[in-house]
């Protein structure tokens, strides 16, 4: 419990000390830019394969589940599919597939640095790595992620209109009815908030347990997998928190 | 000029600098020798400031990095060059990039004045033509020119080296070493280095420094270096086999 608290409190004064002044913006700026390709670029392939299964899988389940009930009308399939999207399936399972690809990712290639004294290096120079190899990690993550959720979003439901196309559910007609019906905007503000909180939650996480590695390759693939498990309970649990508090 | 005065670091329980005091001078190559786990690291990297020592002062011309606040401490650290063990180059950068990043980050030069710097501490370690290169295509002996390069691109005025011949061979070893020994001379820079490569020791020790166990045990040139007839430093020298042979060859 000790160790949890220490850790804690490392953690919170390493983001403290990325927030501090640049020493040359337009070097912070371009570093926040090659983040944000790569951690949106990158990414993008990956959420749209998956988002557009998940949008089929969505329409499929619930196309038979609701048919074989035949107590509503099949057009609420675009509607469900919709909802559950925004409000939790793009977000939710973007945010677990990213601490996979984009955590792992960033812990590993600062733990190399750290291993490999380049992180010493920069510090050496004069550079304040907590800020220049951290801040723009964050940056990218928390600016890129909300715009892959989108993505995600308008790929799950043209994956669920697919799906039910293929499958005979329902005409494209009915399930564009259901995915403009009741449309709120309260729904996409909890899927930026999610999206937000869940970027800032993955990258810094990742930064924190590449940045404080000590050791040699073991210690890097244990960073690794420490940024991705502690990332994606951390996401589930902060998940559950927004949708108690904000639903 | 460097003064070290009564330096002392643990870690926790262990104490590994025992209160050394030294003087690193201008236009000199100034070795810090020993055997493994005497401290030459740990010294080397509370001069470079990696490391705060827990008592003691270390003094750049007279400027006590004691009394400085966070941001002096991290401005003069813009006077430092430093090669290390494993080059430490940015491999996600060209060795162009490498070179230029203290330039990006810390001076107005235009792209032209970067390029023309860049190319000038290139050609200044015979690598010219290898802008375009990733570290990874480079061998161990062109990294460390490289790496030497990066370290003198901002005209540092102090220059610390850990360990500069590791891994590579004699004939190599011997060009960095000239290197290092011929830019010093060139830009007057106060440069430490941390080895116990008695070749380097002999060819441009023009102070040495020798550690045992945490303490200063010995210090003079490298001319006096060869007068030491008992002792831990005696044993540390005629432990290389260049310097053994040599022995032998002046007994018979």
């Amino acid at each position: 419990m000790e160790k949890a608290f220490a850790a804690l409190g490392e953690y919170l004064l390493l983001m403290y000390a990325a927030i501090s002044k640049p020493e040359k913006a337009r070097m912070y700026w371009l570093e926040t830019m090659r983040q944000c390709y790569n951690i949106g670029v990158g990414s993008l392939p990956i959420i749209a394969i998956i988002s557009l299964f998940m949008g089929a899988v969505t329409a499929v389940q619930f196309a038979y589940q609701l048919k074989s009930l035949n107590l509503v009308p099949m057009w609420w399939i675009g509607a469900i599919v919709r909802k559950s999207m925004i409000l939790e399936l793009a977000p939710t399972l973007s945010a677990l597939l990213l601490a996979g690809k984009v955590g792992s990712n960033i812990a590993g290639e600062l733990g190399t640095m750290r291993i490999s004294e380049q992180i010493d290096a920069y510090e050496i120079m004069g550079v304040n790595t907590s800020s220049y190899l951290i801040a723009p990690k964050v940056m990218g993550a928390v600016f890129m992620f909300p715009m892959l959720v989108v993505i995600s979003v308008f790929l799950g439901v043209l994956g669920g209109l697919l799906a039910g196309m293929l499958g005979g559910f329902y005409t494209s007609t009915e399930y564009v009815r259901g995915v403009q019906d009741a449309m709120k905007s309260y729904d996409l503000f909890i899927m930026f908030i999610k999206s937000v909180l869940f970027a800032f939650i993955i990258a810094s996480i990742a930064c924190y347990k590449g940045y404080t590695v000590k050791g040699g390759a073991v210690e890097i693939g244990d960073a690794s997998t420490q940024a991705v498990v502690q990332s994606s309970v951390a996401v589930i649990i902060v998940n559950f928190l927004v949708a108690f508090l904000l639903l | 000029m460097i003064e070290m005065i009564d330096l002392k670091k643990s870690f926790g329980s262990q104490q590994v600098l025992k209160g050394i005091t030294a003087t690193f001078e201008t236009g000199k190559c100034n070795l810090i020798i020993g055997k493994s786990g005497s401290g030459k690291t740990v010294t080397l990297k509370c001069l470079v400031g990696l490391f705060d020592q827990d008592e003691g002062s270390i003094l750049y011309d007279g400027r006590d990095t004691g009394k400085m606040d966070f941001n002096t401490r991290k401005s003069i650290r813009q006077e430092f060059g430093m090669l290390f063990q494993g080059t430490a180059l940015f491999d996600s950068m060209t060795v162009e990039e490498n070179i230029r990043f203290p330039l990006d980050m810390f001076t107005s030069k235009s792209d032209s004045e970067k390029a023309d710097r860049v190319n000038f501490c290139l050609k200044r370690v015979n690598m010219t033509g290898t802008n375009k290169k990733f570290p990874s295509e480079l061998s161990g002996g062109m990294k460390k020119r490289v790496g030497i390069a990066r370290a003198i691109v901002n005209n540092p005025k102090y220059l610390f080296c850990d360990e500069p011949n590791s891994g590579l061979d004699p004939k190599t070893s011997l060009v960095v070493d000239e290197l290092i020994q011929e830019i010093t001379q060139e830009y007057n820079m106060t440069t430490v280095i941390n080895t116990h490569d008695m070749n380097s020791v002999m060819g441009f020790g023009d102070k040495v420094i020798f550690l045992h166990e945490g303490f200063k045990y010995w210090e003079g040139t490298k001319e006096e270096i060869l007068q030491i007839t008992s002792g831990e430093l005696f044993d540390f020298i005629f432990a290389s086999d260049f310097l053994k042979d040599l022995r032998l060859r002046a007994k018979y």
